[in-house]
């Protein structure tokens, strides 16, 4: 009933409309083109090194002859999903946490509070570039988790303000005044009262993890070889952009899209969700 | 000619919605006209149309004349020179109407420069005198103030004072003492009063308290559905109104010189702008209601003596003069069986023995540190006996909520003792503490903020079922409380304000608890709702043997629903006893002045009414007066010799029994009648 | 009020110390300077490596903890250790420190003033044609990383340079040494324009957005109405009431905004050639220096806090409300 009115509410929303639509098209190029492309990201074309875009390699190939439809579509893949796993662990996480502080106060809140003020102090981005030497070796999923440890902070903040103000609401008062246990009134009527904010903070997130592993990807800090991400992939090409413009504009204009229409999203999700805010 | 004349004004919003559907009416010189009507009645739009302030998705036709100059579709450039100038406008909310950043006395020299080519300091030198014309103390300090230093009182004040500054020859005032507790009205009136007389204006004043425009207005117009239903004489309106609507409205207030017994409900809500009825947009809710009321809405005309009347009965209302009592039906409420019993013989279901609760002042945003004490709750005692209503009332900040919070959470006291059913709060554990949570139930004051609106009705009110492993009983609690079970399954945005308080009372009552906190049930409620949700709450009363501990500042809904009654001023009790006696005989200085600043919906008492006024406002709760915490405020006290006034300073005041039942917390303490008393009788 | 500042400069002390701790305690376990070694020909002799790596305090073979501890006692005396090389950590901080603070200082004051100028007008304008661009633009700059419009502006100068024939603006480096006196100030401005253009757009981009939405929710409020009625024009009433009151909350988005501005420096800095203290930190961790990386950290929490404090100030200074008194 409500999830209905908040779909007409988000499709007549023209930004969301318009993200919507560029969000489907680029996850159906990064899934479904690379089966249309004549070559395997793999595959190395001996032939031609950095060649132009033409008609075999439609949008060029790089110094290995690696064609860059294939591989940037591959590295879009791998942004794509690191982008919704860190999302979704990070806004869960900033949920519990902000939640459980702002409800049950004390000595927790004022823990998490502090903890939470220290992983401010140290920018995500240098605390994750000075870990990631340890990530050679490892699977990218160590990424994704040391990302949404490290992006949880500025949401739980906001989620536990709000719980605070929640908490004195009449309705969680007649359920503490009923005798209903703490853990319960968080999931029955703390957390369903911010669903609207955590569904907009995990799409947001989703745009900032995306940036958050290019950068880290950019100077080598994050996605590892032999994986390709987008970031890997913008790193590769920028040295050599002004001369072979074709290995940095490909990677670099779909990941603004891809970041674009996933903050479009976010935001016509805001007004949809929150007719009352402007935010 | 008329100074302000409105003619056929309609207003409609973005989305075709008309929130104002034809207002006419004029305002001459020194003349005050009473606008009333519920919320969503349009009266507020009415005004800021007027003023040319609504936003710019408003439509605005018809026809606004100042002086006979046509206001609506004026150039900004000559607008600025009216507003202000011309017509000043008194807004509801005084924190939120004067920007923060700014001191009080900028603001208003700001008003003045504008209009008038004088220099800054003596502009500041004029808003200063406007201060104290409008009686705020040291006005040269306090123009130094910002907004959020000064008290909603003064901040009222200060707002008139502005809206005087340019000598303005109309005044708006829209609902300018609705956030204001009954005593600050009670001065912020006097001074609209003072205001106009100084200026000779002419007042438009909006406001849905009947009360407040019984002793203003010389004429009234009565809104609903966005137009007006009836206009005449403030005399005629209020002793022989027409339009059963207005009927109803007089007869469903609550009033502190009424009988107890069933008030008089307006079934139905008013219709949403958006969904009006065919015909008369009162018709679904009128008991006078025939065929031809839904063929067409009834124009506004005149039936003589300068009365205009919207109904198509008017005529016949008026030659069988009928009352609202006669049209209304008033619904029959069953004794309750206990009450027969003598309160010594019934058991007692709530004792509070000295209850104190204070709170650490802190201060600071980033490390917070403690700068004192807020004395919220000091020392208060009453109990409650099976079957009974107990009222705890008092202005904002008394210390009510504070005390009602202490009996719900069921804990320890900082001091004193909290016995719910002969169990003392201090000695429960956690399982007799959530047993004892079923026979203690409470409503709130905001029926939209008390329903998760992430949840249907049903799921609301089987939660403290589940909680305490009840069998359902959902569609038989929402019978009890006159919903249909077919409810269940919809969502509390779907309902009326009166239907989502009922809800409230059926969660309350799910566990069939003994006593039932009420806080402040029907306060934000709209007058015609409240009549049926007193009425429910007093029949249940009645059918399930409850009792009720009652928080509430409107001392009219109290004198219907209470027994007895507790009245609180900064944190302890300044009075307490039945009903009959502490409201015909008050005792206590500051309940004399309670109940004599409530406004009556009579003109003719409201015109002949003596008040007693108060001085300033309500001392901090962080930092009380020695002695008597009412002295700086009383009337008594500065009545008194010097040699008596030293024991209100030394010796604080405990509650001593005037007589059976009734007891007061003055050294002085004196019964008098004040709710009827008049500017005469004092002569006689 | 000076036992606020006071109490508060010792949280935040505390909160530097335990931040720096932290990183430097990630940075010694997981950077491994040791393998700086390995790749020499011929190889060095374990003793001799031990040596060097002792000398700067970052052998693997001493306990982490010890290796903290010397380095915690050097940094309360103001030593910031040893590079892997050798060097001295506090001079190549001093060599660093301007440059970035260079950076970061016109990245906020360009990027907070233009964007609260743009976001004010595209509130004033809502709905209008320039509020829209204004929105759609800042969208549109909001989801392109630094690392791209820096790479994208490099490509456009070389491409204008090469038009025009000469070099117009600098993409790479401060200065040039060669030049003196009035030349060299030029040349420095020159320098300039790219980083600065790239790190501000963001920032404008950001500060725009918030500045245009605190706006639209401060223009329904009340006073703004009361300032109409008082006989002010809607725009005197917009700028002088509604633009004032709008600032307070944008300006607890300061020390947010900074965040982003120190990480967007690393970039610019490593793309444009600029030697300051992102560049270092980047430099460093591929070269396993321990103690430079450290360094950097305690920089930026301590800038991080500095802001944050700013940030409060700014608060303050706007709002009435929550002065201390």
């Amino acid at each position: 009933m409500r999830n209905k009115v908040v779909l007409r509410r988000l499709l007549a929303n023209r930004q969301a409309r318009y993200g919507l639509i560029a969000l489907a098209l680029l996850v159906v190029l990064a899934y479904f083109g690379p089966y249309i492309g004549a070559h395997d990201w793999s595959e190395k074309d001996f032939l031609s090194f950095l060649s132009a875009p033409s008609a075999d390699h439609w949008w060029g190939t790089n110094q290995i002859g690696q064609d860059i439809y294939a591989v940037t579509l591959h590295g879009m893949q791998k942004s794509i999903v690191i982008g919704l796993l860190v999302a979704v662990i990070s806004t869960g996480l900033a949920a519990l946490v902000g939640a459980s502080a702002g409800y049950f106060g004390g000595w927790l809140d004022r823990a998490m509070t502090w903890c939470v003020d220290l992983l401010l102090v140290l920018p995500s981005f240098l605390v994750v570039a000075v870990i990631s030497p340890r990530l050679k070796n490892a699977s990218w999923l160590w990424l994704v988790v040391l990302l949404a440890v490290f992006g949880w902070m500025i949401t739980s903040r906001v989620v536990r303000s709000m719980t605070l103000s929640l908490r004195e609401r009449e309705y969680v008062l007649a359920a503490r005044y009923m005798g209903i246990p703490g853990w319960r009134i968080i999931l029955r009527h703390v957390l369903p009262n911010l669903s609207s904010l955590l569904i907009i903070d995990a799409t947001l997130n989703v745009s900032g993890a995306i940036l958050g592993e290019t950068s880290l990807s950019y100077f080598g800090f994050g996605v590892q070889p032999p994986d390709v991400s987008l970031g890997t992939l913008i790193a590769a090409g920028s040295d050599k952009a002004v001369v072979y413009p074709w290995l940095f504009f490909f990677p670099a204009g779909l990941l603004v899209l891809l970041v674009l229409s996933v903050n479009l999203i976010g935001d016509g999700l805001r007004d949809a969700l929150d007719p009352g805010s402007t935010r | 000619m008329s100074l302000l004349e409105v003619k056929d004004l309609t207003v409609t919003f973005a989305g075709g919605i008309e929130a104002v559907r034809g207002v006419s009416y004029e305002v001459s010189r020194g003349e005050v006209l009473g606008i009333v009507g519920e919320s969503g009645s349009g009266k507020s739009v009415t005004s800021l149309a007027v003023m040319g302030l609504l936003p710019e998705n408003a439509q605005v036709s018809g026809s606004v004349k100042l002086h006979g100059r046509e206001l609506l579709g004026m150039r900004e450039d000559d607008l600025i020179k009216v507003r202000g100038k011309a017509i000043s406008m008194i807004f509801q909310d005084p924190l939120s109407a004067f920007t923060p950043v700014y001191t009080i006395g900028d603001q208003i020299a700001e008003a003045v420069r504008v209009h008038q080519r004088i220099g800054k300091d003596k502009a500041a030198r004029q808003a200063v005198e406007l201060l104290d014309l409008v009686g705020i103390p040291h006005p040269d300090v306090r123009a130094r103030s910002f907004p959020h230093e000064f008290s909603g009182g003064m901040r009222q004040r200060a707002m008139i004072a502005m809206a005087i500054a340019n000598d303005p020859d109309l005044l708006i005032c829209d609902e300018p003492t609705t956030a204001l507790d009954v005593t600050i009205q009670a001065q912020v009136l006097e001074v609209l009063k003072t205001a106009q007389r100084e200026t000779g204006a002419g007042i438009v004043m909006i406001t849905h308290d009947l009360g407040v425009v019984a002793g203003m207005a010389d004429r009234v117009l009565v809104m609903y559905a966005g137009r007006p239903v009836e206009q005449g004489p403030v005399d005629d309106i209020y002793y022989r109104p027409r339009m059963p609507y207005t009927m109803g409205l007089l007869a469903s207030i609550p009033r502190i010189d009424g009988e107890e017994g069933p008030l008089v409900p307006i079934e139905g809500s008013p219709p949403s702008p958006r969904a009006l009825p065919p015909g008369c947009p009162f018709a679904p809710r009128c008991p006078m209601k025939v065929d031809a009321c839904d063929d067409e809405e009834p124009d506004l005309t005149a039936v003589g003596g300068g009365r205009q009347v919207a109904c198509i009965r008017s005529r016949e209302i008026e030659d069988k003069g009928l009352t609202g009592a006669d049209v209304f039906p008033v619904p029959v409420i069953p004794a309750d069986e206990l009450v027969r019993v003598p309160r010594a013989e019934r058991s007692t279901v709530l004792e509070l023995d000295g209850l104190v609760r204070h709170y650490p002042l802190m201060k600071g945003s980033v490390f917070k540190r403690r700068v004192g004490t807020v004395y919220a709750v000091d020392g208060i005692s009453f109990d409650i006996a099976e079957g009974e209503t107990l009222a705890l009332v008092g202005e904002s900040g008394c210390g009510k909520t504070t005390t009602l919070q202490q009996i719900m959470q069921l804990e320890a006291p900082q001091d004193g003792r909290v016995v719910v059913l002969g169990k003392d709060s201090a000695n429960l554990d956690r399982s007799a503490r959530k047993a004892l949570r079923r026979d203690l139930q409470i409503v709130f004051q905001d029926p939209m903020a008390a329903l998760d609106p992430r949840m249907p009705v049903g799921d609301i009110i089987a939660e403290p079922l589940r909680a305490h492993g009840f069998p359902d009983r959902v569609d038989e609690l929402l019978e009890l409380v006159g919903l249909s079970p077919a409810d269940a399954g919809r969502y509390p945005q779907h309902f009326s304000g009166g239907q989502r308080q009922r809800i409230g009372i059926a969660r309350a009552l799910a566990l069939e608890p003994k006593l039932l906190v009420l806080d402040e049930p029907v306060s934000a409620l709209d007058v015609s709702i409240q009549a049926g949700v007193i009425n429910l709450l007093d029949s249940l009363k009645a059918r399930l043997g409850l009792s009720y501990l009652f928080v509430a500042h409107d001392l009219a809904v109290v004198r219907h629903l209470a027994d007895r009654v507790a009245v609180m001023y900064l944190g302890r009790i300044a009075e307490i006893g039945t009903v009959e006696n502490v409201y015909d005989r008050p005792a206590h200085p500051y309940t004399q002045a309670l109940l004599s600043a409530i406004p009556l919906p009579d003109p003719a008492m409201e015109r002949s009414r003596k008040r007693i006024l108060l001085e300033g406002d309500l001392p901090s709760p962080a930092d009380p007066p020695s002695g008597c915490r009412f002295r700086t405020r009383c009337p008594l006290f500065a009545r008194l010799p010097e040699s008596q006034r030293r024991r209100c300073v030394e010796e604080e005041p405990s509650v001593v029994r005037q007589a059976r039942d009734h007891g007061a917390a003055c050294h002085y303490a004196e019964e008098i009648e004040v709710i009827t008393a008049s500017d005469d009788q004092e002569e006689k | 009020m000076g036992k606020y500042l006071l109490r508060r400069f010792a949280v935040n002390l505390i909160l530097v110390a335990v931040a720096a701790s932290l990183a430097y305690l990630l940075a010694a376990s997981s950077l491994h300077p040791r393998a700086n070694f390995a790749g020499r020909n011929p190889a060095p002799a374990v003793e001799v490596v031990d040596a060097a790596l002792d000398d700067a305090n970052i052998n693997d073979k001493t306990p982490l903890l010890q290796r903290y501890g010397t380095w915690a006692a050097g940094v309360v005396h103001g030593d910031f250790g040893k590079t892997w090389e050798g060097g001295s950590v506090n001079d190549e901080m001093g060599r660093r420190i301007g440059v970035s603070l260079r950076l970061l200082f016109i990245g906020t004051v360009l990027g907070s003033a233009l964007g609260v100028m743009v976001g004010a007008w595209a509130a004033i304008r809502q709905y209008r044609v320039s509020d829209r661009v204004i929105g759609v633009s800042s969208f549109v700059i909001m989801a392109i990383p630094v690392f791209v419009v820096a790479t994208m502006l490099m490509i456009g100068v070389v491409g204008l340079n090469r038009a025009a024939g000469s070099t117009l603006i600098e993409y790479t480096g401060e200065y040039n040494p060669t030049l003196t006196g009035l030349d060299q100030l030029a040349n420095r401005l020159n320098h300039l324009i790219l980083p600065t253009i790239s790190l501000c757009l963001g920032q404008i981009a950001y500060y725009s957005r918030i500045q245009r939405n605190m706006m639209l929710d401060v223009l329904g409020q009340d006073f703004v109405r009361t300032a109409m009625a008082k006989g002010l024009r809607r725009r005197t009433a917009l700028f002088k009431h509604a633009l004032r009151t709008a600032l307070i909350p944008a300006a607890t988005y300061f020390a947010f905004a900074f965040g982003t501005l120190l990480t967007g420096a690393t970039f610019t800095e490593k793309i444009f050639g600029w030697h300051g203290m992102g560049a270092w930190l980047v430099d460093s961790i591929y070269t396993n220096d321990v103690n430079s990386v450290a360094a950097v950290n305690l920089f930026a929490a301590v800038c991080i806090l500095i802001a944050g404090f700013l940030s409060d100030v700014i608060v303050a200074a706007l709002d009435p409300r929550v002065r201390v008194s």
